[in-house]
């Protein structure tokens, strides 16, 4: 059941138990029931749990779903995080990575999950039932229970274990054995979340709090611009600072080692290093960039990756009696998670072993990084697992560039390093959610239906930068960066085409938060409210038009207008914007209650009402919670984050100059969990889409004027109230 | 300032002897020489909040307090709150199941304490503007809310 074994050259001091614990529990004898399952003889039942941690609650849910199955009690369960071997723990939905992002954890270890609890389960039924030489069929399950009704027996699953044969293969499980909806006690009730306990009095385990005896820490100055090298590197002001060890030239970049964080926070402040320019970012800025992806964007004779392909919309589109068309754009933006990166690594003496403590989305691709980094086998790293302080998609790229740097710096100086990036460095040497420009084109009939629709999507490509492995994989498509340019749910919509001309500028890009479903689905949604203008529809009455074979998505709607009560008239100077996503299969439908101050260009959200429809709902409340925090990240997303670049270089720095909403920005809101019956499908991220083209929508009623670029900062609100004063005039 | 030198602090209650260059925020000395490390880094520039601490009953932002001008001084941190999470505000967190990621919320319960200990009864919008100096990314803000107005009743 354990990891890569026998490394103990460096002992983490102060990481609390909840990730040093192989077995259910000491005090009984432990049995191995299968690589998620054991079984103490005390009744205790340790649970794997298999995604990473980092405040989206999988750690929780996961094992839920196992214990539902397993009928297990809950209040005996111990969840452990599961070592990094994919063959047993990688999610099926990401091909058998152990890698949480894109709201997939749920999603794809539900099945597996439900049948391993209930294999164990089998197992300890079939035990029963041989002991007590009864039929199995006369056996049922309470909480950590087998019952023979008929005598009146009971038996813990702790006694079980005294005495219970694991069989060498598992027990066959069809899908109608599993549970039925009704009879979960466990799912869809609202357990309190494992770890909350330790995150209130600080002793959560986060991978900057690892400490490990004889450790140095490291700060390293990185090129400003992807692909630059330390040309000339003075570092005799480094050297005259007490407590600094030495430097350590990196490819692309300078490391200082010190005996204190703050000794290397200085010495890598005075370090004086030029550069030598290599790669393509040299010279890139926002303003160059937007200007060459709209001419992409306008320019038909090119063509990019397929992304969705129904029908045939160019051909329809000449057919059509009325066209509309519209640019939408967006600028890099940044994730911002609480815990800068950072990592711990002691290498061995020889060179020949690691053993590391990081905060990753993907403990196999940051175990796989370390050794390659080494060049030895993934057997001669150990991993130490923590929770992460944020994640949104910047911790779970492939090449793991942080961990693998405190593993080269621990390497060349012969000592543990724990590796801590400022703020400032996590912004300028960031990876971002890429520029957008994007084109739609939609074609009417001459009876009124919407019959043809084209969407040019351009941006910095993502998944060839972020994960070169899966970019082969899907033969140089990017899910990443073109995701939510599918219209699934608004299949009424007989020829759809989405296209992406993904373009290598030579800038670090990265899945965000809501990754391209933010960009493309702010251009859909918003298109569809300008279309609805134009052809003078209700924009709730055209979404329902569209949506009207999807039963689900038609229901988050109606629910989200009811709520919001969408006709009554507001406040003077508020005015309400609707939007509708669907997002890998979760429904939501989000309306904004808006003010805006004409004068400053400053808007303000008042409300914010969202219904979601994820399937099955494992833990409602944390639904809410997620659905809450995406609303708020997509805010700041719509109004203020924005990242720009001049020179090829980033020139924002920290929370001053790149705002993300603090308590007083956020809006009352309104979250309605609607669960169905269906397979769950995602609540981590699935709001932020909706925040953006519900704030436009309602910005128009206010002034007329049309948002076409996020983030709709007070400058671009002004100009926008310039040009409907000009047209007006 | 690039020589090291001693002070003295006094940090829940207990006295130690630090040595560090003088302008080392208060942040790292807690974090690496006394292993508090539920004070976390988060911007190094008193933007965020996720290093709050208490000074003199006061929450301050250790990240910006250089350590030598502390001597003397009594230090509260979220270890020290109290000894077994009992704290009202801690407890209203997990009544609330406030914390995500919960990297933030050392120092958000730190600041509600500061406000709750001059302002037992805040208003909504007294808790708003109060709590506005500390950022959650996860977007946790109105459990914040509904947490330290729990705490504010029950007391």
């Amino acid at each position: 059941m354990t990891g890569a074994a026998g490394l103990t050259f460096g002992v983490a001091i102060g990481v609390p138990s909840l990730f040093d614990a192989t077995s259910a529990n000491a005090a009984g004898k432990d049995v191995v029931m299968c690589p998620y399952v054991t079984i103490s003889t005390d009744g205790t039942i340790a649970i794997m749990s298999p995604a990473a941690e980092m405040g989206q609650g999988s750690l929780t849910s996961l094992p839920l779903i196992l214990a539902e199955e397993l009928d297990a009690d809950w209040s005996k369960v111990r969840i452990v995080p599961a070592p990094p071997i994919e063959k047993l723990y990688g999610n099926p939905g990401f091909g058998g990575l152990m890698y949480t992002a894109g709201s997939f954890a749920v999603n794809g270890y539900f099945t597996p999950l439900r049948t391993f609890g209930a294999q164990v389960r089998q197992v300890l039924l079939d035990t029963a039932a041989r002991r007590w030489n009864v039929p199995g069929g006369e056996l049922t399950t309470g909480p950590s229970m087998v019952i023979h009704e008929k005598s009146g027996r009971r038996i813990s699953y702790g006694e079980l274990a005294e005495f219970v044969e694991v069989p060498a293969v598992a027990p066959k499980i069809e899908a109608s054995q599993l549970k039925k909806t009704k009879d979960f006690r466990l799912i869809g009730k609202d357990v309190p979340r494992v770890e909350l306990p330790g995150k209130v009095n600080g002793t959560a385990p986060y991978s900057i709090d690892a400490q490990v005896p004889g450790m140095v820490y490291a700060a390293v100055l990185r090129a400003p611009v992807e692909g630059g090298a330390p040309d000339r590197v003075d570092d005799s002001g480094t050297r005259a600072i007490e407590g600094i060890i030495g430097t350590v030239q990196l490819p692309y970049g300078v490391g200082v080692i010190a005996e204190t964080p703050w000794a290397a926070f200085k010495g890598k402040n005075a370090l004086k290093v030029t550069w030598a320019r290599g790669g393509k970012a040299w010279g890139h800025s926002t303003e160059q960039g937007l200007r060459a992806f709209t001419a992409i964007a306008r320019d038909e004779s090119r063509s990019g990756v397929a992304w969705e392909k129904v029908g045939d919309a160019p051909a329809a589109m000449k057919q059509a009696a009325n066209v509309y068309e519209a640019e939408y754009t967006c600028d890099y933006a940044y994730h911002a998670q609480m815990e800068p990166l950072n990592s711990v690594a002691a290498v061995s003496p020889n060179a020949d072993a690691v053993e590391i403590w990081c905060g990753t989305q993907s403990q196999s691709m940051a175990v796989t990084a370390a050794a390659n980094a080494l060049g030895i086998p993934v057997e001669r790293v150990k991993f130490n697992g923590s929770l992460l302080g944020g994640g949104f998609g910047r911790r779970g790229h492939r090449d793991e560039e942080f961990v693998v740097e405190s593993v080269l710096l621990s390497k060349a100086t012969k000592r543990p390093v724990k590796l801590l990036w400022t703020r400032e460095d996590d912004v300028r040497n960031g990876r971002f959610r890429p520029l957008y420009v994007q084109r739609i084109k939609a074609g009417f009939d001459a009876q009124g239906k919407l019959v043809a629709w084209h969407h040019r999507i351009v941006c910095d490509q993502v998944l060839a930068f972020q994960d070169p492995v899966r970019h082969k994989l899907v033969k140089g498509s990017d899910g990443i960066a073109l995701r939510g340019g599918e219209l699934k749910t608004y299949d009424t919509i007989p020829n759809r085409f989405a296209e992406g001309m993904l373009e290598d500028t030579g800038i670090r890009t990265s899945s965000l938060r809501a990754i391209g479903v933010g960009p493309t689905k702010f251009a859909v949604e918003a298109f569809l409210d300008e279309i609805a203008t134009r052809r003078n529809l209700d924009p709730i009455a055209l979404r329902l038009d569209l949506l009207r074979n999807q039963p689900r998505a038609r229901a988050v709607v109606e629910e989200v207008v009811r709520m919001a009560e969408w006709n009554k008239p507001r406040p003077a100077g508020r005015a309400l914007g609707f939007a509708y996503i669907d997002y890998t299969g979760s429904q939501l439908g989000g309306i904004a209650e808006v003010s805006l101050d004409k004068k400053s260009g400053v808007i303000r959200v008042h409300k914010f009402w969202c219904t979601i429809d994820c399937g099955i709902a494992i833990q409602p409340d944390n639904v809410i919670a997620q659905t809450e925090g995406s609303i708020v990240y997509g805010l700041g997303l719509a109004l203020t984050e924005r990242i720009t670049f001049k020179d090829g270089a980033i020139e924002q720095s920290n929370f001053n100059n790149y705002p993300v909403p603090r308590m007083r920005d956020v809006p009352e809101m309104f979250v309605k969990v609607m669960p169905t019956d269906n397979h769950p499908t995602g609540a981590g991220q699935m709001s932020t889409p909706l925040v953006a083209p519900a704030i436009a929508a309602a910005v128009y009623k206010l002034t007329g004027a049309r948002l076409r670029h996020l983030p709709m900062t007070p400058e671009k609100v002004k100009l926008a109230l310039l040009e409907v004063d000009r047209k007006l005039a | 300032m690039s020589q090291m030198i001693k002070t003295s602090l006094t940090v829940n209650g207990k006295r130690h002897t630090v040595t560090a260059l003088p302008d080392t925020p208060l942040l790292w000395v807690l974090r690496e020489d006394l292993k508090l490390t539920g004070t976390k880094f988060g911007c190094g520039a008193g933007q965020c909040g996720a290093c709050m601490v208490h000074v003199d009953g006061k929450s301050v932002f250790s990240c910006l307090l250089p350590v030598s001008q502390l001597s003397g001084r009594s230090i509260t941190t979220i270890e020290g709150l109290s000894p077994d999470s009992s704290h009202k505000l801690q407890k209203a967190w997990l009544a609330e199941q406030v914390p995500q990621c919960g990297y933030c919320q050392s120092g958000q319960i730190m600041r509600a304490a500061d406000l709750l200990k001059s302002n037992p009864r805040p208003t909504h919008e007294q808790i708003v503007e109060h709590m506005s100096t500390n950022i959650c990314r996860c977007g946790t803000y109105t459990r914040i809310v509904k947490a330290v107005e729990r705490a504010s009743r029950e007391a």
